[in-house]
């Protein structure tokens, strides 16, 4: 039993790591400990952690997808486009996220069927996808959507003190928990993330496994798209680049293995809130953007090296 | 070596153990999977530092600290799992980390002729120092590394199941050349599980149990059954349990199959409860059989029924749930997914059994892994356990138990006790027994011909991708199996 308690200990890691920097920006900063500053950092973090969700199901099969922050920007520019064309907010909204998801199943596909390694499937559809959201919107903002259905996606409250974006980031997060889980499709990811090899010979159709997984990636994308594009009244086709690099960030930080087949969906949300309260702490004491950066690279480092040294122990 | 501890934790894996091999010897190291042995080649080898004792070359106390003491002190070591760079030449194997080279700039010419040289000296000229390592079969590629630890000036060379992966005839090539290292004057230290071998091959055996030495004998004066008896401490009377299944109706009929290039014209049938063995040497077709008849390879001609209806199989998932299960060899890359827990692995295969609309029940997962853990009596402190974490022998159950949850049809094996343990094989054997008892056919692919023999009705003999023959296993021998096998073959 002294292993198991070891283990979930180390899971807890980066659960004590944010509970650490919160108290000691509660002491540095009296505003930081506020309902208002918390709920405010929640929404922030919130497009960081729907991205994050789908990328930890990713990485967990051994994967990467580099592509969401273009499919972000497609599927924003894509419902922005809709709208202006007419259609009901509503179904504008879901053909978005259909639309993501569908460009998700374009790489599971490159992936399973092609044959190609998922960082190069998925970095060609980062380029290729980015040009297709700058050819849609013509290369500029789509901007006033004069929908308050749309408007409220991003920027409405649940009992006038909840930001929307913060009730979707929680009900994701339960959903992939559930999934992940307890689900048999939850368990057929790990085991393909693990050792495909051995998953294929037990009977998992391993390659409709990682379709499904990318084309989840991809629907999430596009609900951080519908949030962002919600709370700008705009859809920009150049937003959301460098997202993918966050979202892998908070994977990696919540503790889930870039090898694949080891990790779980509370260390996402964890690593996702970590990096948000760094990044509100670091504004709330004037630190300057520059040094903003060095900082919080230096955690990234410092966190993963902590990791490390944990397991070789 | 005397009085060798070592601890991880609060577990001592090796307790005061001493051991020694004089130059000239060929001497065996046995024990049991967890009798500490890979733990006392690690510290020779200079990748573990043991807390206690001293270790001694000719007479003088050493130090190893890391593998580069080891190399210096001219001790080398063959994994069972090869080191060399497939992707690089023979040659720059040979010489990795020491390569000649002038100002930086390698000299090739001379790496070639030095590469031919030390090959020659292991009598295997005929490989070309210019060849990519990967390309070459794993006996060969054996030999590039027993050159290489010649040419470090290897005055002890350790063997860790040098013949686990080898043909027959690349076995008796292998031990030519290790009496030929003997009569130079090489310390050989040969780890096996294969006991014939032993006997056959080495002048003297010391043995590990739990952690501790037990004995050491000169081979001449001791016996298969003492051998055995020093490992497990306690006697074992039969290698094989005994068996009394009359076999029922034709179960499986499987008629000119062949698949894309590696078998063709197979042809065989399996009745209920029936254990058909399948042997010839690595490489004629043995495991694609099985391969195709799970759907991992493609058909391409023949017929393959079950119970009379003719069965199509594309895929993994079409042979399940038609009640084919299949244990795999090499269990660590095709039957276990080792970062997850012994429960997650054993319900993989049918997991939907647990599950309504999707959603696992933990409940009924748990409680029929409990089951299964017990009726094969896997050795877990808990099912949550990594199963990585488990013995060999213990890990392959996990691997049959992924399969028994629904009883099978027909069970597919192959080298169902490949680096298993003596006691441990014995389990699986009555594990195997008591799935005929059941009524379930089985097909066992297996390179230990007393095995084959001893657990099958009928034994298919394969040879370059062809059947052979197909003999009755009460009445054929070992060597009527070998001359079906080999027959014919230019080696």
């Amino acid at each position: 039993m002294t292993t198991h308690l070891k283990e979930t200990l180390q899971r807890l890691g980066p659960l004590l790591a944010l509970l650490v920097l919160c108290v000691a920006l509660a002491l540095l900063s009296p505003d930081f400990l506020t309902v208002g500053n918390i709920l405010d950092v929640m929404r922030q973090v919130s497009i960081n952690a729907v991205i994050s969700f789908g990328m930890t199901l990713a990485i967990l099969l051994g994967g990467i997808d580099l592509s969401v922050g273009s499919i972000l920007a497609v599927s924003s520019v894509l419902i922005a486009l809709l709208i202006k064309a007419d259609y009901a907010a509503p179904l504008a909204t879901l053909g978005g996220i259909l639309c993501g998801a569908f460009m998700g199943t374009l790489n599971g596909l490159l992936v399973t069927k092609g044959r190609v390694a998922p960082f190069i499937a998925t970095l060609g559809m980062m380029t290729l996808l980015r040009g297709a959201a700058l050819v849609l919107s013509q290369g500029s903002p789509i901007s006033g959507f004069s929908s308050d259905f749309f408007a409220a996606l991003g920027g409405g409250y649940l009992a006038r003190i909840v930001p929307l974006p913060v009730v979707w980031m929680l009900a994701l997060f339960a959903v992939f928990w559930f999934v992940l889980d307890r689900t048999v499709f939850g368990r057929h990811i790990y085991a393909t993330g693990g050792n495909a090899e051995a998953a294929r010979l037990s009977g998992i159709k391993t390659d409709r496994v990682q379709i499904l997984v990318y084309t989840i990636s991809g629907a999430m994308a596009a609900v951080a798209g519908v949030i962002l594009a919600s709370r700008l009244d705009s859809a920009q086709p150049t937003a959301g680049a460098g997202y993918e690099l966050d979202a892998i960030t908070a994977v990696v930080l919540g503790g889930t293995s870039l090898a694949g087949g080891r990790g779980w969906i509370f260390g996402t949300l964890v690593g996702a809130l970590l990096i948000g309260v760094l990044n509100n702490g670091l504004n709330l004491l004037g630190v300057s953007a520059f040094y903003q950066q060095v900082i919080k690279g230096s955690v990234i480092l410092l966190a993963v090296l902590l990791d490390r040294a944990h397991k070789n122990e | 070596m005397r009085g060798i501890s070592k601890a991880y934790g609060p577990v001592r894996v090796l307790e005061q153990v001493d051991f020694s091999v004089t130059g000239g010897e060929i001497h065996a190291l046995m024990g049991e999977n967890g009798a500490g042995k890979s733990t006392l080649l690690k510290i020779l080898s200079g990748s573990s530092v043991p807390d206690s004792g001293e270790i001694l070359i000719d007479g003088a106390a050493v130090s190893i600290r890391s593998s580069g003491d080891a190399a210096s002190l001219g001790i080398a070591i063959i994994h069972q799992e090869l080191n060399l760079i497939p992707q690089m030449s023979v040659a720059d194997n040979l010489f990795l980390g020491r390569e000649p080279s002038r100002l930086g700039v390698l000299s090739r010419a001379r790496m070639r002729r030095e590469t031919a040289a030390w090959l020659e000296k292991v009598g295997a000229s005929h490989i070309d120092p210019e060849q990519q390592a990967g390309t070459l079969s794993i006996g060969r590629q054996q030999l590039v590394e027993i050159a290489t630890a010649l040419s470090k000036d290897a005055k002890v060379l350790i063997m860790d199941e040098p013949t686990a992966s080898l043909t027959e005839h690349e076995i008796e090539a292998l031990f030519s050349i290790v009496k030929d290292l003997r009569a130079r004057g090489v310390a050989v230290v040969y780890v096996s599980h294969r006991l014939e071998e032993i006997l056959k091959l080495c002048d003297r055996i010391s043995v590990l149990r739990d952690g501790r030495f037990v004995a050491e004998r000169p081979i001449a004066q001791t016996s298969f059954d003492e051998i055995v008896k020093m490992m497990v401490g306690r006697e074992l009377r039969e290698r094989f349990p005994r068996r009394a299944v009359q076999p029922g109706a034709v179960r499986l009929k499987v008629e000119n199959l062949a698949d894309e290039g590696k078998i063709r014209d197979i042809g065989f049938e399996v009745r209920a409860g029936e254990v058909l063995g399948i042997a010839g040497l690595i490489g004629a077709g043995r495991s694609e059989i099985l391969r195709t008849l799970f759907g991992v390879s493609r058909r391409t001609a023949g017929q393959v029924s079950l119970d009379g209806k003719p069965l199509s199989v594309r895929r993994p998932g079409d042979a399940i749930s038609a009640g084919i299960g299949f244990v795999t060899e090499d269990r660590k890359r095709l039957g276990l997914v080792q970062e997850l827990s012994v429960r997650e692995n054993t319900s993989l295969v049918h997991l939907e059994q647990y599950a309504r609309a999707g959603v696992v029940r933990p409940r009924a997962e748990r409680t029929a892994v409990e089951r299964l853990i017990e009726e094969l009596r896997i050795r877990t402190r808990d099912p949550e356990l990594q199963v990585r974490a488990l013995s060999g022998g213990n890990q392959q159950k996990v691997v049959f138990a992924k399969w028994l949850a629904k009883p099978p049809r027909v069970l597919l094996l192959d080298e169902p006790t490949r680096g298993v343990d003596v006691g441990g094989k014995f389990e699986i054997y009555q594990i195997i027994n008591s799935l005929t008892a059941g009524g379930t056919s089985i097909v066992m692919v297996s390179s230990e011909l007393p095995e084959v023999l001893q657990m099958s009705d009928r034994i298919l003999v394969m040879r370059e991708g062809r059947a052979a023959g197909i003999f009755d296993a009460r009445d054929t021998s070992q060597e009527q199996i070998m001359r079906a096998a080999t027959e014919g073959l230019r080696i």
